[in-house]
């Protein structure tokens, strides 16, 4: 019991890191099964983080509503910026989206309600871990639900061929912008569990380098199944620790781990139908054996 | 009463005129082809139907209805619905899967009923699939409804094409070059396959190339060359038109060897 109070002490910030990167990966991969290739979300999380915090602090709202306007808040932003951003495809939209997220940081930068770049300080400690797990779990569930509907197979058609999927009657543009907004649906939650589990927020926080982060972690896990993403999440927010030994070149092997995923793997560690094939041959293997 | 009125139609890109004054009356319950060389502008004429291009001038109504501004995935809704020249199906998707996507707009339920798999949910899922297998078996797949698109052959792939398009549940079927790059004996399953699809009261257009084919299906034939239809009507009266064979005919080999 003692040894495992001592475990929690050191490493219960990394578990929490680990399920918030999960959140976030799972939101890219949402917008990802759209086909729509965002840098968005990482600006989708700081405003959820902002307006969560800044509820906290001044208005008091006790921590469940907050994490709803924390929710909402982005949501909105992303129905507005949507309807003009969407109309454009792959790396363009991936421009646009970035440009987005630099606009965010630097009013974020330069507002006094925000703190400015001090940030905001002494956010209560309100997200324990069950509160994370619970909505990782609920998220999980509702996009497992959702793959299985006719949104998802909209979603998935549109990924494929958007034309294809409009001669189908698919409202192509109505659904982008819904996997969109629930993206930052799912963003915003993760900014505003991780603004009360930190204590203190700043915009660099939120910028184009965590954008790319949640990319990689989606990418590195694989878009296949809803796996892949946390997996990638957990991976690479364990593999920075779990390289410490090496001291100054632990980026830059992280960095080599990533390029060979990359390399070797392109379709990510989690590829469903991969996974199917392998299993399948492995079988065929041992029952060809007497 | 024609089903799809084509009044007037022209269409240009930038300096370029593709299509001049076209008029095509196509009827319901049959099929009318729409035939010409390469860059006759055949699939603009399918695209500007879909509503994937606007006209630069004249008017498209399908039932009476004007079909100027209206989105295309509306049209497709109002009950037209097409293949594509070069094949576009969802290839990661199983086959009951790319045909349940034509579906969509039929299906129903709400977000609650889909989360928490509700009867109202399973009940519109299980009509869905039911009626997209039997689709599937219209075009003789029914077995395959669990492979993924990309292990299809040309042909399953065209056929599987035919069966999403109709789980929208069109009116009028638009067939772009349905036969492109077939053998004989598959052609004449496909052509087998399109006769049932208007035996069963759907109207069919179809682009093609292929004489034979068309002369020996269709009810109605309009032959467009550059741009313009310079002829119309059954198909024997196409056969023997001076116009028509100096047009299109005439030329031989090199209009049909070119992809």
């Amino acid at each position: 019991m003692e040894a495992f109070a001592d475990f929690w002490a050191t490493y219960s910030t990394l578990i929490f890191t680990v399920g918030i990167h999960a959140l976030l990966a799972l939101s890219l991969w949402l917008t990802l099964s759209c086909g729509l290739l965002s840098l968005a979300n990482a600006a989708f999380m700081g405003i959820g983080a902002y307006t969560a915090a800044l509820l906290t602090l001044h208005l008091h709202w006790p921590f469940p509503m907050v994490l709803v306007a924390g929710a909402l808040a982005p949501a909105a932003v992303a129905l507005v910026i949507g309807a003009p951003t969407l109309r454009l495809s792959g790396v363009y939209l991936a421009m646009a989206t970035l440009a987005f997220g630099e606009v965010t940081r630097i009013l974020v930068l330069n507002l006094e309600i925000t703190g400015g770049p001090e940030g905001l300080n002494g956010i209560p400690l309100l997200t324990t871990w069950w509160h994370i797990l619970l909505i990782l779990a609920a998220a999980g569930f509702a996009l497992a639900r959702l793959r299985r509907s006719r949104m998802g197979r909209a979603f998935e058609a549109i990924r494929e061929d958007e034309v294809a999927a409009r001669m189908m009657g698919i409202d192509v543009e109505g659904h982008k912008l819904a996997a969109f907004t629930l993206g930052a649906i799912l963003a915003g939650l993760a900014g505003a569990l991780n603004a009360h589990s930190t204590f203190f927020i700043s915009p660099r926080e939120y910028g184009f380098e965590n954008a790319v982060d949640i990319l990689t972690m989606t990418i590195l896990g694989g878009i296949s199944s809803l796996i892949g993403p946390v997996l990638g999440a957990t991976i690479l927010t364990l593999l920075p620790e779990l390289l410490r030994f090496l001291h100054a070149y632990r980026l830059a092997v992280n960095g080599l781990i990533l390029i060979g995923v990359v390399l070797f793997l392109p379709t990510g560690l989690w590829d469903s139908r991969r996974l199917r094939q392998l299993v399948g041959a492995w079988r065929t293997r041992r029952e060809g054996k007497p | 009463m024609s089903m799809l009125s084509i009044r007037g139609v022209g269409k240009h890109f930038g300096g370029l005129q593709v299509l001049q004054d076209v008029n095509i009356e196509v009827p319901g319950g049959a099929i009318f082809a729409l035939i010409g060389p390469n860059g006759a502008g055949k699939t603009t004429v399918f695209n500007l139907v879909t509503g994937l291009l606007r006209p630069s001038s004249g008017s498209i109504s399908f039932q009476g209805q004007d079909l100027a501004g209206i989105a295309p995935h509306r049209i497709t809704r109002l009950g037209i619905a097409r293949t594509f020249q070069n094949i576009r199906l969802f290839p990661d998707m199983t086959l009951l899967q790319n045909v349940m996507v034509g579906r969509h707009h039929l299906t129903s339920y709400n977000g609650v009923a889909a989360l928490f798999a509700l009867p109202s949910f399973r009940e519109a899922e299980r009509r869905s699939r039911e009626r997209a297998l039997e689709l599937l078996s219209w075009v003789k797949l029914d077995h395959k409804a669990e492979a993924t698109a990309d292990n299809l052959s040309y042909g399953e792939q065209r056929k599987l094409e035919f069966a999403r398009a109709l789980a929208t549940e069109p009116k009028l079927l638009l067939l772009d070059e349905p036969v492109a790059g077939m053998n004989s004996s598959e052609k004449a399953v496909l052509m087998e396959e399109i006769r049932n699809i208007r035996d069963r009261g759907y109207g069919v257009f179809l682009i093609e190339h292929d004489m034979r084919f068309v002369m020996n299906l269709c009810d109605r034939v309009a032959v467009l060359n550059f741009g313009r239809i310079i002829a119309e009507g059954a198909p024997e009266e196409i056969r023997n038109s001076p116009e028509v064979i100096e047009a299109y005919l005439g030329r031989g080999d090199e209009a049909e060897v070119l992809p």
